[in-house]
């Protein structure tokens, strides 16, 4: 009754009868050739010729960042990790590194292998209810309020938990003025001027409003090293 | 560690830059999708190829270009997987075994991007450019080349199932898209410090006198399309929480805005080329609302930190970059889940049982709010011709979309649409719940396993690709079984959402009448809501229930 | 089709019961338990799982049930055994709801059957071409047959008093036939040979007269036989809608019953694995029953609304089509304006007194029978005062009949005073009729009309009215015109009304009318129909028709005509008038017995509360869900995730109480729907969305909510039971 219900079929047009197996077979392989030739061409275009291409601009551009932002022992920029006159790359400005013991800021926990493997990125996964995970956060609470001679209840939670990457090159304000103390004792310097330079090295949030404020655990470090004692 | 009113802020701001992006993309994507010019470096290509872009292809031509396409592709890419040792740039990754190299194919060719390996050891600087980084950029055309065959097919009038030309459809998003769009994002990206090289891994000494590697690769090239196409397969492990894949707060903003772009802008396309705006709009709308009200809990969940670990802990810091805090990791989690990319910037196995509740649901929404590139759209499409069928009859006329009749035909395929997936994810995960060889890939205990394999299936079959990726999927058994849950959730929807659009495409236009249930009301919009939380979410609260919901309320 | 001044055909309706049609039988809407227990048996024997397969939902739940006996056998308990019979319950209340639907119909078609007792049919034996040439009476040679032994094309003879033995058109003669055995009407009908009204039914008696009959359909498939398998539901077919509602169910049910058959796997791996009952319980639950088990019996009772209503359709597509029509075409005659033009005023020209014409049309009707004459009688009373005339006050008068040939009635009356029967001297000669025909007669005696009679006729024409016009001659004098009579269509009551919600509900109003198009429009805007076809040929009206459909809208129309035939097969929704000729009821796919037209309105709005009812039930259905897992889904785990015993928000006494209450309450839902499905859910017409509100805030909001209320009452008195509670 209806006209708006023309079967399909019925109407003859251009390739537009109804396929038997053997045709579809047919059409299914010519439009898999044609799938071919074109992945072929789309690869050396998106695949070969547009990563080169940015490599390209960014290698001439920004050879700094492209190279992955490293430093030297200085804290001058190198693009490559065999440095320069000043000296080979200590690591990259956007990559945690583990410090250890209590002349360093610590960086947070990490999952990535035995810590800060960047052939290893990751978290450690574990949910909020495991209770491994409960043992080690407060194992891990615990033993930085000994360290850092705090009472356990103040310790920030970046200072327990592993981060996602493995590689979080902060930590947060609150975690790292915990650390003055003990850092400026081991080093020898006054409580004052350590908390000073952490303070020089709290990033607020972007635009005030992106991400949160932090400290880059190895430019602080590395800002330490420089520092006469 | 992130205040309420911090995580408010982040969001209009990415509310804002969606907004600014919403109308000049969606009305750029119609122009290209709507032309009849071909750029000359197409045609000359089209030429060199041999292939007719102007064939105007029946529903299923362009479905047998798409599977062809796609199966070439995964063997392409199992090929350069299977080989990548005796390729340049390997950087001495090792070839993949037989079941990894086909999970990964079918994961890349799908626009999943689950990743049972880790990228910087497993996969070479070759495999990553010429395999991994095109299919993100061909998959996501895919994608959008069928969404635009079901909106000609919504648009034409007795075109006898034509729905345009695949080939051409394809290379227009990719050449006019796609590329220019990447070329501008990854040289920003690479000025914000993601790295961009062909180095191997270099060894050096730490500033504590340790040992760490610094990490070479094509990635900012990467990085642009794994979010810009929604395909979010990191270039690392640890994905978008890396430092060299999203080095600070701004990237991190710019790349959610990215994987929100194209798909919050293909309504204002699809309003435009079926000639009324407000459809589109009422299309963003629903996608808005279901994203808002998941990244809204989502940052509650996190905010609040509820959970015995992170009450430990005093924070849901677990797993989360301390550059992003818990505000902007819970806008990226909700962000990705929503929109099939499965990049992560913090790991969501350890995110709250009620984050990671929200974050596995919004995948089990099908993918809609507002979805992958392209499959976004059509996924709620099909929900909208769902809604259109309940509340057609509900206003006492055969139920009409856009003046396509809604019959039995269509609803059949709609109703296979409706199945499939659930089908796959239900199906997937009881097979490896109930199976030794699934159960051992769990990493933790109790109803956190559950939701951990759940977690896995819903991702594969929905093709978002993250992961609770505490569950160790190197296996054969997870390898094969995904990569299956993978194709058969991108084909199987693929291959009706065509038929669809070849169905609307025979059908003649019927004009509307004051009798026509208006589609662009916030009223319909409400029962798309509706429609898409009850009919699609029902599905799967007896498993929620065993898995998140009984872990949260723990 | 084209109505013409002194055509009396086209029905004459009240309006009154256009717009209240009576119902069949009185009360027959309430659904009474006499009657629950009266469709039991059916109801039974429906619970053939061979049956039962064409509804998903339902065969689902039975094998559930069947599942559950054999589990509740093996291993007794109250909770089991309570369970079981409940899903029993649940398969058993579908099939009534059925049952019941279908009996409204079985009622009706025992009566229809008693008519189409096996009769004597005389069938003549002569060969066809005989007839041709025959035209006396009774010199056909017959032979007595079984009415069931008919085929089409054989001749029948009926005579006063005989049962029609088929289906068939009157080739010969004239009758009045009762068909009350069908249309409920007692007044009888006349049928006669030739024209429009020739068709008879099977079933009916011949009152008077006889006529010769060719049978149109063979035996067993008359219009009856088609009308009991109607009413009766057993030819009933599954219409497109309800075939694509039954698609999107099945797939829910499918989706359900994999989440229900994976949540034993999950269960296991979370420690808390669930009885093969319980799991049952779960799944018919979730799966749409509410809407699974009433789905046929709303197609049946929208069917029987029709019927009720004295409409057979053809075809349940057509109900389903009627919800769908874009565009109404109507014939003026008789659906927009009252059968025929009423006179509305007299006007008479310069120098004639209103009295003087009124008296002289009242005279010239007295002898013009059609209802137009009648209306000019009706106006002269009531405007003048005027009695009609007693036969005594007509002592000589002849009455001049109206003629197609001389198109004026009259009479001429011997005036008492000055009478001369010979010369003629003295005699009235009144006339009134078309303008032309009268300023013939006028001039034929050698009168004038004048220019002012002239201007009337004009006046009226042009303002969409016929004009009378009365002429006087007084004995050999040329005769004069007195006036004219301005003849009106007159728009029944409430149209207007009735059009502005079709128009609401999107549905354009086209009237379809012979006269000229000045006429047509002026009639049109009284009404407010949307749209004219005037000057209308069959054909144009089927033009009209195709053109709206290639436009992709949905035409409905009615029509009683051989001609309209054609266009009564084209339109999506045709409604022949039961009065009409047999190609006219062949093409439609609706039969109307009160050959009402005005009815078309009322076909759309079954059509369109028939899907509104599928609707609101399916969302109902669905939205009930949510409810039963907050009952079901605590009660199943609460022991190995204590926690969840917080979902539990209705507090329900124990796991199997809770579990018991949802089936219950998802049994007892279809028993309290049943009445609801087969009167329709309320319809109002409205706008689309104004539609969707309400239907969304009652079904679609008092789903999610009633649920929460019935289970938490039944829990309360199931936890009375020991052993549950």
């Amino acid at each position: 009754m209806t006209t708006s219900d023309v079967p399909s079929s019925s109407i003859p047009a251009r390739g537009g009868a109804p396929r038997t197996l053997g045709s579809s077979v047919i059409a299914f392989t010519r439009q898999t050739w044609a799938g071919l030739r074109v992945l072929l061409a789309l690869t050396v275009l998106l695949g070969i010729a547009y990563p080169l291409a940015v490599t390209g601009v960014g290698q001439l551009v920004f050879p700094w960042q492209a190279n992955g932002s490293l430093l030297t022992a200085d804290g001058s920029h190198v693009a490559s990790p065999a440095g320069n006159a000043h000296g080979p790359a200590i690591g990259s400005a956007l990559i945690g590194q583990s410090f250890s013991g209590s002349t360093w800021f610590h960086p947070r926990p990490s999952a990535a292998g035995t810590g800060y493997d960047t052939l290893a990125s990751g978290g450690s996964n574990l949910g909020p209810t495991n209770p491994t995970l409960l043992a080690t956060v407060q194992e891990r609470r615990a033993q930085v309020a000994a360290e850092d001679g705090v009472d356990p209840s103040t310790v920030p939670p970046d200072a327990v938990t592993a981060s996602a990457s493995g590689l979080d090159p902060d930590i947060s304000p609150a975690y790292a003025r915990e650390q003055v103390a003990r850092v400026a004792a081991a080093r020898g310097l006054p409580v004052a001027r350590v908390a000073a330079l952490v303070e020089q090295h709290v990033r607020g949030r972007t635009l005030g409003v992106l991400g949160e404020p932090r400290v880059d655990v190895l430019a602080l470090n590395l800002a330490l090293t420089t520092m006469a004692p | 560690m992130s205040t309420p009113w911090i995580a408010v802020a982040q969001i209009l701001v990415l509310v804002v830059a969606l907004a600014a992006v919403h109308v000049p993309l969606g009305g750029y994507m119609a122009r290209v999708f709507t032309s009849a010019r071909h750029l000359r470096v197409e045609r000359a290509g089209y030429r060199a190829l041999r292939v007719d872009p102007d064939a105007d292809q029946r529903w299923s031509t362009y479905l047998m270009s798409v599977l062809g396409f796609s199966m070439v592709s995964v063997l392409f890419l199992y090929g350069l997987e299977r080989l990548q040792n005796h390729l340049p740039l390997s950087i001495g990754a090792p070839a993949m075994d037989p079941a990894g190299a086909w999970n990964t194919a079918v994961s890349f060719v799908t626009n999943t991007d689950w990743q049972w390996y880790s990228g910087e050891t497993a996969a070479g600087h070759l495999l990553q450019m010429a395999g991994f980084a095109v299919q993100n950029f061909l998959s996501a055309a895919v994608g959008i080349a069928v969404v635009v065959a079901l909106i000609r097919g919504l648009a034409r009038s007795g075109a006898d199932g034509r729905v345009g030309n695949f080939w051409s459809d394809l290379v227009r998003t990719v050449v006019r898209i796609l590329l220019p769009l990447s070329v501008v994002v990854a040289v920003v990206l690479i000025a914000m410090g993601v790295i961009q090289n062909l180095s191997a891994h270099t060894e050096l000494t730490t500033l504590a006198g340790g040992t760490q590697h610094v990490l070479g690769g094509p990635v900012a090239s990467q990085e642009a399309i794994k979010e810009i196409g929604t395909n979010g397969g990191g270039f690392f492990n640890a994905n978008s929480a890396h430092p060299f894949e999203n080095p600070t707060p701004l990237s991190n903003l710019l790349e959610i805005v990215l994987l929100l772009a194209i798909p919050f802008s293909l309504p204002r396309t699809f309003g435009i080329m079926v000639g009324d705006r407000r459809q589109g709009w009422a299309i963003a709308g629903v996608m808005g609302t279901l994203w808002a009200g998941a990244v809204g809990l989502l940052t509650w969940a996190e905010l609040a930190g509820p959970g015995v670990v992170p009450a430990a802990a005093g924070a849901a810091m677990e797993g989360k970059e301390t550059r992003f805090g818990t505000a902007a990791s819970a806008l990226f989690a909700a962000s990705t889940t929503s929109t099939s990319t499965g990049a992560v910037n913090s790991m969501h196995d350890s995110l709250t049982a009620a984050g990671g509740g929200v974050a596995i649901f919004n995948m089990q929404l099908g993918e809609i709010s507002p979805g992958g590139t392209g499959s976004g759209l059509y996924g709620m499409l099909v929900l909208v011709i769902v809604a259109v069928f309940i509340a057609g009859l509900m206003v006492g006329r055969t139920p009409e979309y856009l003046g396509k009749k809604i019959g039995r035909r269509e609803i059949t395929l709609v109703a296979l649409y409706v199945l499939a997936t659930p089908a796959i994810v239900l199906t997937g995960t009881a097979v490896a719940i109930a199976t030794h060889a699934g159960q051992a890939g769990i990493l933790n205990p109790g109803s956190h396993g559950l939701s951990e394999v759940l977690y896995a299936f819903t991702s594969a079959a929905n093709n978002n690709g993250s992961a609770f990726a505490g569950l160790t999927v190197s296996t054969p058994f997870y390898n094969t079984l995904l990569g299956l849950a993978m194709l058969l959730g991108r084909f199987v929807p693929m291959a009706l959402v065509l038929a669809l659009a070849g169905r609307f495409a025979t059908q003649r236009t019927v004009p509307p009448s004051a009798g026509t249930l208006p589609t662009h009301r916030p009223l319909f919009a409400g029962l798309l809501i509706a429609v898409a939380l009850v009919v699609v979410g029902l599905t799967y609260i007896p498993v929620l229930a065993l898995g998140p919901i009984a872990e949260a309320l723990s | 089709m084209n109505p013409t001044l002194l055509d009396p055909t086209g029905p004459s309706v009240d309006p009154e019961t256009a717009a209240h049609p009576r119902p069949r039988a009185a009360g027959r809407q309430a659904l009474g338990a006499r009657q629950l227990v009266a469709a039991l048996p059916a109801a039974l024997r429906k619970l053939d799982p061979r049956d039962l397969v064409g509804s998903p939902v339902m065969f689902v739940v039975e094998v559930g049930a069947a599942a559950c006996t054999v589990l509740s056998i093996a291993h007794p308990s109250l909770f089991a055994v309570s369970i079981t019979l409940w899903l029993w319950a649940t398969v058993l209340f579908a099939t009534l709801a059925e049952s019941v639907a279908e009996s409204r119909g079985k009622a009706q078609a025992a009566g229809l059957r008693a008519s189409q007792a096996q009769t004597t049919a005389r069938r003549v034996v002569a060969p066809q071409d005989v007839l041709a040439h025959t035209t006396g009476r009774g010199d056909l040679l017959t032979t007595e047959v079984s009415s069931s032994s008919l085929q089409v094309g054989d001749l029948v003879v009926v005579e006063a008093g005989e049962t029609i033995p088929g289906d068939g058109d009157v080739i010969e003669g004239i009758a009045s036939v009762d068909e009350s055995a069908i249309t409920g009407e007692s007044a009888p009908v006349i049928r006669e040979s030739g024209g429009d009204r020739s068709a008879v039914t099977g079933g009916t008696v011949v009152l008077s007269d006889r006529i010769v009959v060719r049978i149109t359909a063979p035996a067993g498939h008359t219009f009856v036989d088609r009308m009991i398998a109607l009413v009766e539901g057993s030819e009933r077919q599954k219409t497109p809608n309800e075939i694509a509602l039954n698609v999107l169910l099945a797939s829910l049910t499918i989706i359900f019953l994999l989440a229900v058959a994976t949540l034993q796997p999950f269960a296991i791996y979370s420690g808390s694995r669930q009885s093969l009952i319980v799991l049952v319980a779960l799944l018919v639950c979730l799966i749409p029953t509410t809407i699974g088990a009433l789905l046929s019996a709303i197609g049946i009772a929208g069917m029987d609304r029709l019927v009720q209503r004295n409409v057979l359709a053809m075809s349940g597509r057509a109900v389903e089509a009627a919800g769908d029509v874009d565009v109404l075409l109507l014939d003026k005659t008789g659906t927009i304006t009252l059968g025929n033009r009423q006179a509305a005023e007299l006007i008479p020209v310069e120098g004639v007194d209103a009295e003087e014409l009124a008296d002289a049309a009242q005279l010239s009707s007295m002898a013009d029978e059609t209802p137009e004459g009648r209306s000019v009688l009706v106006l002269v009373k009531e405007q003048f005062g005027l009695r009609a005339r007693e036969s005594g006050d007509l002592v000589g008068a002849e009455l001049v009949q109206f003629t197609a040939r001389t198109r004026m009635s009259g009479l001429d009356l011997p005036d008492p005073v000055g009478f001369d029967g010979a010369s003629g001297e003295g005699v009235r000669h009144i006339r009134k009729g078309a303008a032309a025909a009268v300023t013939a007669w006028v001039h034929s005696t050698g009168g004038h009309t004048g220019p002012d009679a002239a201007r009337i006729v004009d006046a009226i024409s042009s303002s969409g009215g016929t004009p009378l016009v009365v002429a006087e001659r007084r004995g050999s004098e040329p005769a004069r015109v007195l006036g004219v009579i301005h003849l009106k269509d007159v728009v029944k009551q409430g149209l207007r009304e009735r059009f502005a919600e079709l128009r609401a509900m999107g549905i354009r109003t086209v009237m379809v009318t012979g006269d000229n198009a000045v006429t047509a429009r002026a009639i049109a805007a009284e009404a407010g129909v949307d749209d004219v076809l005037a000057e209308a040929t069959p054909e144009d009206k089927l033009a009209l028709i195709r053109r709206e459909q290639a436009g992709g809208r949905l035409v409905a129309m009615a029509g009683d005509g051989t001609n309209d035939a054609p266009a009564l097969a084209q339109a999506d929704v045709g409604v022949a008038m039961n009065t009409g000729t047999t190609a006219a009821k062949e093409a439609g796919n609706m039969v109307d017995l009160d050959s009402n037209p005005t009815k078309l309105i009322e076909i759309v709005q079954i059509g369109k509360q028939l899907l509104i009812t599928r609707g609101a039930l399916t969302t109902f259905s669905i939205a009930n869900d949510v409810a039963k897992y907050f009952a079901i889904l605590p009660a199943m785990f609460v022991l190995v995730f204590p926690q969840l015993s917080v979902l539990n928000v209705m507090r329900l006494s124990s796991p199997q109480s809770a579990i018991l209450s949802a089936v219950i309450f998802n049994a007892l839902i279809i028993i309290a729907l049943i009445p609801l499905s087969l009167r329709g859910v309320r319809y109002r017409p409205a706008a689309a969305s104004v539609m969707l509100r309400y239907n969304l805030l009652v079904y679609g909001l008092g789903g999610l909510i009633a649920p929460f209320i019935g289970i938490k009452v039944i829990d309360l008195i199931v936890s009375l039971f020991p052993g549950i509670g």
